[in-house]
C-alpha cells in the first residue's frame, strides 16, 4: 500500500482501474466524466496499454466486447446518455460472457436531461437496459476510497463470473476530492487465466468462438441457463451493504451511493433530537442485500427510501421489507442533491403521521 | 499418379481454414466461393493460427462456423468496431470481419468509416448483393434504382429512398485506407482476380500499411427472384454498371516491392 494522495473522483477511479490491471480503456467523451476518460488517455499509454477514443458510445462498447473476447481486461467510462447507447452491446456480452468494467456516472434525465448528479439509472443499471435475460453486477460507492476498491473489486467479479459489472456513480463523486490510499498495482500474471474460453487463435486446440447467438432455441436455453446460474452464484456470494447506527435503531433510512453519505448526517441529526436513525446503504445493487434489510425491518416501523431519483430503488426496498414497515420514499429529481436537513424535515413527517 | 491429377486434387480439395461444415447458402449465392477464397488465402499466409474473424448479422452470420478459426458474430452492424477491439488488444493476432451490405453500409456505416480512417489493421471482405439476404429480400443501402424489393415494391426511386451508395468510393477519401477494390466472382475469370484482391487487402495488414477492403459484387438468386445463370448475368449487366470494378486504393503495392513480397 502506498501514501495517502489527495484525488479528484474521477481519477481515483482512472488510476484503480490500472491498478488492477485494466489493459485497454474505449470512451467518448460525455460530461460530467469526461476527465476520467482524459485521465485514462495520458496514463494509458505511460503503462504501455491501450487508450482508443471511439466514435460513439454504440462503437466504444463493441470494441469492448472485441477486447474482451481476446482475454484482456478492458473498461469503459460514461454517463447517462453514454450508458443508454450502450445497452445493446451490453447484452451482447451478457449473453457472449464476456467480462468487462462500466463507470456510469449518472446525471439528470430523461433525454439530454442535465449534467448535474443523480440517480436516476437505477432501473437500467441495475434491472438491464439492454434485451433479454441478463443481470449485471452493480457497485455503487459513496467516498473516493470506497471506488478504488470497488473499481479493483468490479475487474475480479468481471473475471470470475464473466460478465460485465457497472461502477454507479455520479457527478458528485466524480468531481469531489479527498485522499486516497491506492493499492500495489496488481500482477498481470498472477490474474486468472483466460485459455479455456478466450479467443487467442486456434493454436494447438480446436477453433472456438465467443457469440451471444445460438439459432436453435433449446441450444439457446442451455446458454440462459449457464447465465441464470451464474446470477444464483452472485447472489449467494457477492452481496454488500454498510450499517451505520442499526443496531439500536427504530427508523431505518435506505440510500446507496453519495446520498447514503448525505443520509449519515441525517441520522446524527436525528439523534441529537432523540430519535434512533439508522442508514442501511446497499453497495451492491445487484445483487440486492434483501436479506439483511428484511431482518431489520422487522424490528421497525418506518424504512425509508432516500434517493436522487423519483423512486426506483425504492421497488427493491418495498421487496425486502415485505409490508413489515411502513416504506416511505423522499427524493429530488434532475440533479438536485437533497440535504441533510430535508431529508431529516422528510424523516420527522412520517414519524409524526 | 500424373501431375496433372495431382494438381486437380489439390484444386477440389477442401482449404485446411474451412471447418468442413457444409454451406447454408442458396444455390447460385456467391459467399461460398467467397468463402473459400479466404480460407485459401489464410492457408496460403499460414495464418490459420492467428486469424480471428468476425462474423456479420446477415446471410453471413455463420461464417464463424465455416471457418475453422477463432471467432465471434457481432452486433448488426459493429463488426469494424468489434475488431478494432481484437487488434488494438492484440495487434498481433490477424483480424478479418466479413459483412454484408446492410451492416457495412447502412446500420454500421459509422463504425466502417472510422474503422477504415483510423486505419485499423484489419481486413474486412464486403459482400454487395444490393439486398436483405437473411430477412427476406429488402431494399439495401445498395439497391439498384429502380430494382424492386419487398419494401421497394414500386422500385427503388431516388425521390423516395434516395440513391445506391458507394463504399469503395468513399473509401477513396480516407486516409487510413491502404487497400481498397471493387470485384466480382460471377464469372471464372473473376475468381482469381478476386483473390487476388483479397491477398492485397491481407497485406495491407501483414504490412502494417493500414485498413484493406474488398467489395465483392454478388448475387442473391433467392432474392432477386432468379435462377443462379439468370442472377449473375443480371449482375454482370446491372451492378457492373452501377458499381465499377477496380482498385480505388492501393498503398499496398508499394510497401510489397520496398519489402520485396511478392
Amino acid at each position: 500500500m502506498g501514501e495517502k494522495i489527495m484525488v479528484k473522483g474521477t481519477e481515483a477511479i482512472g488510476e484503480a482501474a490500472i491498478r488492477a490491471g485494466c489493459t485497454v480503456y474505449f470512451g467518448y467523451p460525455i460530461t460530467p466524466q469526461s476527465e476520467l476518460t482524459e485521465y485514462m488517455a495520458r496514463r494509458m499509454p505511460q503503462e504501455g496499454r491501450v487508450f482508443l477514443q471511439a466514435e460513439s458510445e454504440v462503437s466504444t462498447v463493441n470494441m469492448m466486447y472485441g477486447a474482451s473476447s481476446v482475454g484482456v481486461r478492458v473498461m469503459t467510462s460514461t454517463s447517462s446518455p453514454g450508458f443508454s447507447l450502450m445497452q445493446e452491446g451490453i447484452s451482447y456480452m451478457a449473453n457472449a460472457r464476456l467480462p468487462a468494467v462500466f463507470v456510469d456516472v449518472v446525471r439528470g434525465g430523461p433525454g439530454l436531461g442535465d449534467i448535474q448528479p443523480s440517480q436516476g439509472d437505477y432501473f437500467q443499471v441495475v434491472k438491464g437496459g439492454g434485451h433479454g435475460d441478463y443481470r449485471l453486477p452493480v457497485y455503487s460507492p459513496s467516498s473516493l476510497q470506497e471506488a478504488v476498491k470497488l473499481t479493483i473489486h468490479a475487474f475480479d467479479v468481471a473475471d470470475k463470473y464473466r460478465t460485465p459489472v457497472v461502477i454507479f456513480a455520479d457527478g458528485m463523486l466524480g468531481q469531489m476530492m479527498e485522499p486516497v490510499e491506492f493499492p500495489d498495482p496488481v500482477d498481470l500474471s498472477t490474474l486468472p487465466s483466460k485459455d479455456d474460453w478466450a479467443l487467442t487463435g486456434a493454436r494447438g486446440r480446436k477453433a472456438r468462438y465467443v457469440t451471444s447467438f445460438n439459432i436453435d432455441p433449446y441450444e439457446l436455453e442451455k446458454m440462459n441457463l449457464v447465465l441464470q446460474e451464474t446470477y444464483r452464484k452472485v447472489e449467494a456470494e457477492e452481496k454488500k451493504w454498510e450499517e451505520f447506527m442499526t443496531e439500536d435503531a427504530e427508523v431505518i433510512i435506505v440510500a446507496h451511493g453519495t446520498v447514503g453519505r448525505i443520509v449519515k448526517s441525517t441520522v446524527k441529526m436525528a439523534r441529537e433530537k432523540g430519535i434512533k436513525a439508522g442508514l442501511f446503504r446497499p453497495v451492491s445493487l445487484y445483487p440486492f442485500p434483501y436479506e439483511r434489510l428484511s431482518e431489520l425491518a422487522e424490528k421497525v416501523d418506518i424504512v425509508m427510501t432516500v434517493e436522487m431519483s423519483a423512486g426506483q430503488m425504492l421497488e427493491d426496498v418495498k421487496l425486502a421489507v415485505l409490508g413489515k414497515a411502513r416504506t416511505p420514499f423522499y427524493g429530488r429529481l434532475a440533479g438536485v442533491i437533497p440535504t441533510p436537513a430535508e431529508i431529516l424535515e422528510a424523516l420527522m413527517k412520517e414519524i409524526r403521521r | 499418379m500424373s501431375e496433372q491429377v495431382k494438381d486437380a486434387i489439390l484444386l477440389a480439395s477442401m482449404p485446411k481454414s474451412l471447418s468442413g461444415k457444409e454451406f447454408t447458402y442458396c444455390p447460385g449465392c456467391h459467399h461460398g466461393i467467397v468463402h473459400r477464397l479466404i480460407a485459401e488465402l489464410i492457408d496460403e499466409f499460414g495464418l490459420k493460427e492467428k486469424t480471428l474473424l468476425v462474423a456479420p448479422v446477415g446471410c453471413s452470420v455463420f461464417a464463424y462456423e465455416f471457418f475453422d478459426v477463432d471467432g465471434t458474430v457481432a452486433a448488426h452492424g459493429r463488426a469494424l468496431a468489434v475488431a478494432t477491439g481484437m487488434k488494438r488488444a492484440r495487434p498481433d493476432m490477424f483480424v478479418l470481419t466479413y459483412q454484408g451490405d446492410g451492416d457495412l453500409a447502412a446500420i454500421g456505416t459509422a463504425e466502417t468509416i472510422h474503422a477504415a480512417n483510423r486505419g485499423e489493421r484489419i481486413t474486412t471482405v464486403f459482400i454487395n448483393n444490393a439486398v436483405y439476404g437473411m430477412t427476406g429480400g429488402q431494399m439495401a443501402p445498395t439497391t439498384l434504382l429502380g430494382m424492386k424489393t419487398t419494401t421497394s415494391p414500386y422500385g427503388r426511386d431516388p425521390k423516395r429512398e434516395g440513391y445506391p451508395i458507394h463504399i469503395m468510393e468513399i473509401m477513396k477519401a480516407l486516409p487510413g485506407v491502404a487497400y481498397a477494390e471493387r470485384v466480382k466472382v460471377s464469372k471464372p475469370q473473376d475468381v482469381p482476380k478476386a483473390k487476388m484482391a483479397i491477398k492485397k487487402a491481407f497485406y495491407a495488414q501483414l504490412l502494417d500499411v493500414g485498413f484493406g477492403i474488398v467489395e465483392v459484387l454478388s448475387t442473391c438468386p433467392t432474392n432477386w427472384g432468379m435462377d443462379p445463370v439468370e442472377a449473375g448475368k443480371w449482375l454482370d449487366e446491372n451492378m457492373v454498371k452501377e458499381f465499377p470494378l477496380g482498385v480505388y486504393v492501393d498503398k499496398v503495392t508499394e510497401v510489397m516491392k520496398e519489402k520485396g513480397v511478392k
